[in-house]
């Protein structure tokens, strides 16, 4: 990409930290477009925007957006197909 | 860091600035004294936030320089001339000052201490903060595995902790480092002057077949550049972990 503007997921450490409650820059996503399935520390981050906007590394997709509110924050999942929260003890299938 | 510490809560804390080091002429050092800091692991980062008289807040993230020391915590910052939170940190903080501080952050971007893979460390400008973390780290636990170091800066007086590092390499073999200078250099400079490439990589670095372990970080596009190159010259892309920062950071 020729752009140079983004960071990467590990800016958004301390932001995915409070939503998620625990370390996410380790946790990987897939991305819905192309299949490449990456940590969150690897996703280019664009900071520029209203809010966060996180993209694919390899076809630039929207995986994600993290827009900040009066209250609190809204996630869009755009073209996030999975992610994945490691180490939580199942639960909800029992 | 495993089980319970993953779940621990990120909170704001107060610390105190107990010590300011000046690194060279844009760039401080910030020595804190975090209470009840949990500890961090090399490559971990914080996050800082300033709040002025209006209630105006400010929010950075900075990497930590050291590794961990009970509640001392240090970051390096350089300024970035036209940022909003950097200029306070390198000019005006003084010891005495307090700041807020929540951390550690990151799982990613981290060296394991235990890691018996070889390390090859490469950091543009003030992307050297969280490999020097690893350096110290790797030193202090006495590591065996043998690191490589290699640092562009534009400038000799740009280059951070430069002293430091020779007296490491200097005392411990498995350590070797490479600096260059890109803009200019000292007349005596007998180390590369131009930005990073395939041969500086291969050079100052290790073969794909030894398998290191390898850590970039700077600016967006040097990230890019190094990691790209590294790909191209055979090592695998999951060797490589990334970190880059960019003008959003000042």
């Amino acid at each position: 990409m020729a752009d140079q503007t983004h960071l990467d997921g590990n800016a958004l450490g301390g932001l995915l930290y409070q939503l998620f409650e625990r370390d996410m820059t380790d946790q990987r996503g897939r991305c819905r477009e192309c299949g490449t399935v990456k940590v969150l520390g690897e996703i280019h981050v664009f900071r520029d925007a209203p809010g966060d906007v996180m993209r694919c590394p390899a076809c630039n997709a929207v995986l994600m957006v993290i827009v900040q509110m009066r209250t609190g924050y809204r996630v869009s999942f755009e073209s996030l197909s999975w992610l994945e929260v490691q180490g939580v003890e199942g639960s909800a299938v029992t | 860091m495993a089980g319970a510490a993953l779940r621990r809560r990120l909170t704001w804390s107060i610390a105190d600035v107990v010590g300011v080091v000046v690194e060279n002429p844009t760039v401080r050092s910030i020595v804190l004294e975090v209470p009840a800091w949990p500890g961090h692991l090399p490559g971990q980062h914080l996050d800082l936030r300033l709040t002025a008289e209006d209630g105006y807040q400010a929010q950075r993230s900075y990497s930590i320089a050291t590794p961990a020391n009970g509640e001392s915590v240090t970051i390096t910052v350089e300024m970035v001339d036209d940022g909003e939170v950097s200029p306070y940190l390198t000019e005006e903080l003084r010891t005495g000052d307090r700041i807020e501080v929540r951390g550690p952050i990151g799982g990613y971007f981290v060296w394991d201490t235990s890691s018996t893979r070889p390390l090859f460390l490469v950091g543009g400008g003030s992307g050297v903060v969280p490999l020097m973390s690893m350096v110290r780290a790797w030193s202090e636990v006495g590591s065996a595995v043998p690191v490589r170091y290699l640092a562009s800066a534009r400038t000799f007086d740009r280059l951070i902790y430069f002293q430091e590092l020779e007296v490491l390499a200097a005392a411990d073999r498995e350590l070797r480092l490479t600096h260059t200078l890109t803009r200019s250099h000292p007349d005596d400079w007998t180390g590369p002057t131009r930005r990073i490439d395939s041969e500086m990589l291969s050079g100052s670095g290790f073969d794909p077949s030894d398998s290191p372990e390898i850590f970039v970080c700077g600016p967006t596009g040097f990230v890019e550049s190094v990691a790209q190159t590294l790909v191209t010259d055979g090592h695998r892309p999951e060797d490589i972990k990334t970190e880059r920062f960019g003008p959003s950071g000042g």
